[in-house]
């Protein structure tokens, strides 16, 4: 019986060793150990042995029968690896095959731009404010301090409607409807479109957009104006760009001044300044129009000019998408060519 | 406005004005802008002055002839011309080997039928310039200067060609700035100089003499602020000296007779405009400045007849116009050849009205541009007095003594008030009142403690912070230190604008791309989308004076937008479509003097690898996004004229619309030219704003099992999804958690007319794990309601 079982020992380690992929394997573990495998026929022979043999009997059947488990198992990881192996060779696919991924769609340019604008000056503590694109006579020139009879009424070319309204030439009746509702201080910035009787062409459109600031305290002078714009030309140009404040004349302001940048090609850099064609070789860039909130327009609004001063500011957004994304033709931006939309 | 720097020379000294383009920057900062500096004639060079030393006959061409020219060299310059207006010691323009003239045309040494030429004789047509220009050229020929020149010197400086001119942006609160003089205190006030002007008197002025010839009335002194009239006589017309038309050239002016330049260069010099008449066509002796009547005609300087209103003003004889007011001059009465007496004009018109006749005229010229900006009235003495310094000076004809000067209001300096503490606040600087009063008396105002005087030729400067900024402007922007102010606001976004940041983030997730269009459009787009003739959207808003019919009413609906939009795409080709915009519709109050209603949409279009559900699901995911679990009714419609009338669903809450979505109307789809199935969606972001439920609340997860179970039940084929749900949810009972639609199917082995329909069922408890009994209830009654209400049978 001891040479049987080792006889079936060698047998099963010899099956096992040789079983070329799990199946085999499997049916060297039922020849062997299953139920009515040799070695569980061997062990029904036990019986027949007397009572000394039958412990030793049993622990050298528990030992063969330890070691061919062990035997198996091992082979069974080895032939799962190699098995797992054979099944990636054939899953085999073109990494270079294009991923799936939902398609995005883009913000419009204008939006991205009037986004970071508005979001550094929500980060100086403004808020930002809206009005109607029909408005008032009063808001859009009266009360801004362009009579009936200013020049400025026929510069800007204004779109009118019936019962006296016009299409806002500018977002400043935003800073009047702002100031009316008398609440200060004021901090404010207003994105919007604006209408002007320009025909089409590459660097007009009868409809832009602009973006206008108000700010109205106690205390408030020239250099809190100068500090929140360099601030802002700062973050939206980089570190290194320069400002300059020119005297201008607005209306609405008094003092007025226009911000000039440095160029954004040559940076004003006396050498390339000469050759550069952004700037035509001015070195600067004018960007927009501020000053300090005339009194009669603060007194017009209900704010006491002799207690309250403000600044504000206002510029156009067209030509700041178009010099960030190098678009040359405003009509680009509103085609809604969607070759043209994904780009952003 | 241009100012020629020799001008500029003639009142401060060219040391103190110095490097041209810093100079430029300092008048830039002080708020006179120099948008370019012209180099007149640069571009001509190697043209030197010459004498004709010898004129021979050329051997082989009958019609050309050789020049030996004296340039101031050794040697004699040998050149060959087909000029035949040249005579032996003429001084004469000459271009040498390697001269740039005008339009790139450069001189190149060279045989001429075989005989050498070393350059070439000028004409002025050759430097640039006309015969109006320099009225002593001959017709065709070289130009022959009136008297010796260095040999060899710059062709150009003889001539007075070689110029530097700035060119101004002047702005609209300074007309006294339109003028060399204004200018030239600017400069002064600029580089801290003084400057000298020395303003010349008409000796005589208060002798009545020129009544002989001229009296002058103002009808409308609203309109007319002062008229001043003077008489030349024997007069000689002729061209002015060459320096005075140099002048009016290199302002872009024609010269074109000494009396003519006189009144513009006095334009120039002083910003007031001036007019002469030719007195022969004053009738009755008198002026008389009054309104026209209306229709009444005039035939202008320019030849054309213009047809006048009421609220023109015009200058009168005691019977016709014989000129606009401050726009134009009569035909009938200019200056001409044989001109022997002359009436100059010097006066002062509202410069609105100006604005509004040339306006409404058609009809803008040098001189109306002046008036529109509002001039001083006490101009008008010093011009005519400069115009009459200039008569004599020119030898013109004899001036007749005496002025006639019509100024029923004078205008006088006026005294301001000013805080100088309250100045330095509102700049943000610390400048004492000695340092404000020194900036203040450098433009020429007068300070006498805290009262400044303000001269007459400053309209612009009428309260204290009119002062502040003549102060900060001259102490310079660049100097005040700039400030951070500390906020006390906290910023930000409203709940409406953050919305719309959000609905703009999802739109943009879902893989829409965002476009932008015009607030106005067409009023036929009206009929392009069928929309019924009493439709409110007829309703709009118009445009008074449109760019053109296209562009002439405010939108009511955002349909033309998006359809426009995907109708651009399509015709390019484009394969797909995925677009939307947040946009404004206008619509009119039945009192137009309250401001239009103006609502806001979402409005989503697209087309290629799309259908219904697709649009449909948009509209869902942005309810979802906004807190609008339970969506509001929605219902097949089929009213709309321009959408699908089987496809296309109403969302409404408590009965309000709140858009629809749904596939476009092939027929309105023909009409864009589209030819891909278009889907549209449109919700009305007011709506959304008012129902959304932005405040989350986390419900806890569910603690016991959930059980799913499937139901397919056969029904009508024209039963739709939302009566079943509607029908489940009800009888559903408690336990129901959710129904989804996962299957739908028609055909084989259904009845005709049917359709099956399979849901899956959730049904779950907060305290307990139902049993199988539980569900098999709420299943039975869901079934038994469908059965009644809808016919519905279990599919088996």
């Amino acid at each position: 019986m001891k040479d049987d079982l080792l006889r079936i020992k060698t047998e099963a380690l010899a099956g096992i060793a040789a079983a070329a992929d799990t199946r085999t394997l499997d049916d060297v573990r039922i020849e062997f150990l299953g139920k009515k495998g040799t070695l569980s026929q061997i062990s029904r022979r036990m019986g027949s042995l007397s009572a000394e043999e039958r412990p030793i009997m049993g622990q050298m059947v528990n030992d063969v029968k330890d070691a061919l488990e062990a035997a198996l198992s091992t082979r069974k990881t080895e032939l799962a690896k190699s098995e797992m192996f054979a099944k990636m060779a054939t899953e085999k696919i073109d990494a270079t095959l294009p991923g799936i991924a939902p398609k995005l769609g883009n913000r419009h340019p204008m939006t991205i731009v009037t986004e970071e604008i508005c979001n550094i000056f929500i980060g100086m503590g403004y808020e930002i404010a809206e009005g109607p694109d029909v408005e008032t006579d009063y808001h859009n020139f009266e009360a801004l301090n362009v009579p009936k009879t200013h020049p400025a009424r026929d510069e800007q070319d204004t779109f009118y409607v019936e019962g006296g309204h016009v299409l806002r030439t500018q977002t400043s009746p935003v800073q009047i409807r702002k100031m009316e509702e008398g609440k200060l201080p004021i901090a404010i910035v207003a994105p919007g479109k604006v209408f002007r009787s320009d025909e089409v062409d590459a660097t007009h459109s009868p409809v832009f957009h602009q973006i206008e600031g108000l700010v109205v305290d106690k205390g408030i002078n020239m250099g809190h104006l100068k500090g929140a714009l360099t601030l802002f030309a700062k973050t939206v140009f980089g570190e290194d760009v320069q400002t300059r404040f020119r005297p201008h004349h607005f209306p609405f302001t008094e003092p007025s001044a226009e911000m000039d940048v440095s160029c954004f090609m040559c940076n004003n850099d006396p050498e390339k300044v000469k050759t550069c064609r952004v700037c035509k070789q001015e070195g600067w860039i004018e960007l927009l129009g501020c000053g300090m909130v005339h009194p009669k327009v603060l007194a017009r609004c209900g704010i006491d000019p002799t207690v309250y001063s403000g600044f504000a500011f206002g510029m156009g957004l067209e030509r700041m998408a178009m010099q960030r994304y190098n678009i040359e033709d405003m009509r680009l931006l509103f085609d809604n060519d969607m070759r043209f939309l994904k780009q952003f | 406005m241009k100012l020629p720097i020799s001008w500029l020379h003639d009142y401060i000294e060219p040391a103190v004005i110095g490097d041209l383009h810093d100079f430029a920057e300092k008048m830039t900062m002080s708020g006179s802008k120099v948008e370019k500096i012209h180099h007149l004639a640069a571009d001509i060079t190697g043209v030197v002055c010459g004498r004709i030393e010898e004129i021979l006959p050329h051997p082989d061409a009958d019609k050309l002839v050789i020049t030996k020219v004296n340039i101031g060299a050794e040697d004699l310059t040998q050149i060959v011309t087909g000029a035949t207006n040249l005579s032996v010691g003429d001084y004469i323009p000459v271009a040498l080997h390697g001269a740039n003239l005008v339009d790139g045309l450069k001189i190149k040494k060279g045989k001429i039928r075989g005989q050498e030429s070393n350059g070439m004789l000028c004409s002025v047509e050759e430097l640039g310039y006309t015969k109006a220009d320099f009225p002593e050229a001959p017709e065709n020929g070289i130009y022959i200067f009136g008297k010796p020149q260095e040999l060899g010197s710059d062709a150009r400086v003889a001539l007075g060609i070689l110029q530097d001119v700035f060119e101004f942006e002047i702005t609209s609160n300074r007309p006294d700035c339109f003028s060399v003089i204004g200018l030239v205190r600017e400069a002064a006030a600029t580089v801290n100089s003084k400057f000298k002007i020395q303003n010349s008197k008409l000796e005589n002025a208060q002798s009545v003499a020129v009544r002989d010839y001229i009296d002058v009335e103002i009808a409308n002194a609203d309109l007319c602020k002062r008229y001043i009239a003077a008489v030349v006589k024997n007069v000689k017309i002729e061209p002015s000296p060459q320096w005075l038309r140099n002048r009016l050239i290199a302002c872009g002016l024609r010269p074109i007779n000494n009396i003519v330049d006189i009144t513009n260069y006095v334009m120039l010099e002083y910003g007031q405009p001036m007019h002469a008449f030719d007195i022969r066509a004053i009738d009755g002796g008198k002026i008389i400045v009054r309104n026209a009547a209306d229709g009444e005609k005039i035939t202008t300087l320019d030849g054309e007849e213009r047809v006048l209103c009421a609220d023109t003003l015009v200058i009168a004889d005691s019977t016709k116009a014989v000129g606009i007011a401050g726009i134009m001059g009569g035909e009938h009465s200019k200056i001409l050849d044989d001109t022997t007496t002359i009436l100059f004009e010097s006066a002062n018109f509202y410069g609105v009205n100006i604005r509004q006749s040339s306006k409404k005229l058609g009809l803008r010229t040098d001189s109306s541009g002046k008036f529109e900006k509002g001039l001083d009235p006490n101009l008008s003495l010093t011009c005519i007095n400069r115009v009459l310094e200039l008569v004599k000076q020119l030898n013109c004809g004899d001036v007749v003594d005496g002025l006639v000067d019509v100024y029923p209001e004078s205008r006088l300096e006026h005294k301001l008030d000013f805080d100088p503490v309250r100045i330095d606040a509102l700049i943000g600087v610390d400048i004492d009142l000695a340092g404000i009063t020194e900036i203040l008396e450098r433009l020429g105002i007068g300070v006498d403690g805290t009262t400044a005087t303000i001269p007459t030729f400053r309209s612009d400067i009428n309260i204290w912070e009119d002062l502040a900024e003549e102060v900060a402007r001259l102490y310079g922007y660049d100097n005040i230190p700039a400030v951070i102010a500390s906020s006390s606001n906290a910023g930000g976004k409203t709940v409406a604008q953050k919305m719309t940041d959000i609905l703009k983030q999802t739109m943009v997730s879902l893989g829409y791309s965002e476009m932008l269009t015009y607030a106005f459009e067409s009023p036929k787009v009206f009929d392009k989308l069928e929309i019924p003739q009493q439709s409110h959207l007829r309703n709009v808003v118009r445009i008074i004076n449109p760019l053109g019919e296209d562009t002439s009413i405010m939108r009511t609906s955002p349909l033309n937008a998006v359809l426009t939009a995907l109708s651009t795409n399509y015709n390019r080709r484009n394969a797909r479509a995925r677009l939307f915009e947040i946009v404004k519709t206008y619509h009119p109050n039945s009192d137009t003097s309250i401001l239009p209603d103006e609502n806001q949409y979402l409005v989503v279009g697209g087309y290629g690898d799309m259908d219904y559900y697709h649009i449909k699901g948009v509209v869902e995911t942005i309810m979802s996004v906004f807190g609008i679990v339970d969506l509001p009714q929605v219902a097949p419609i089929s009213h709309l004229s321009f959408m699908h009338p089987g496809r296309t669903a109403g969302f409404a809450f408590d009965g309000e619309n709140f858009g629809f979505c749904g596939q476009v109307h092939p027929q309105i789809l023909e009409n864009y030219e589209i030819e891909a199935p278009s889907y549209i969606a449109v919700i009305d972001f007011d709506m959304l704003l008012k129902y959304a439920q932005m405040e989350k609340n986390y419900i806890a997860l569910p603690r016991y099992p959930q059980l799913a179970r499937d139901i397919a039940i056969v029904v009508n084929s024209d039963t739709i999804n939302a009566q079943i749900v509607s029908i489940i949810e009800k009888s559903g009972g408690k336990y129901l958690k959710k129904v989804q639609l996962f299957d739908i199917y028609e055909g084989k082995n259904l009845p005709e007319g049917t359709k099956s329909m399979a849901y899956s069922l959730t049904f779950g408890a907060n305290d307990k794990t139902l049993t199988d009994e539980d569900a098999t209830k709420a299943i039975n009654k869901i079934l038994n309601a469908l059965e009644q209400q809808l016919n519905a049978q279990l599919r088996s």
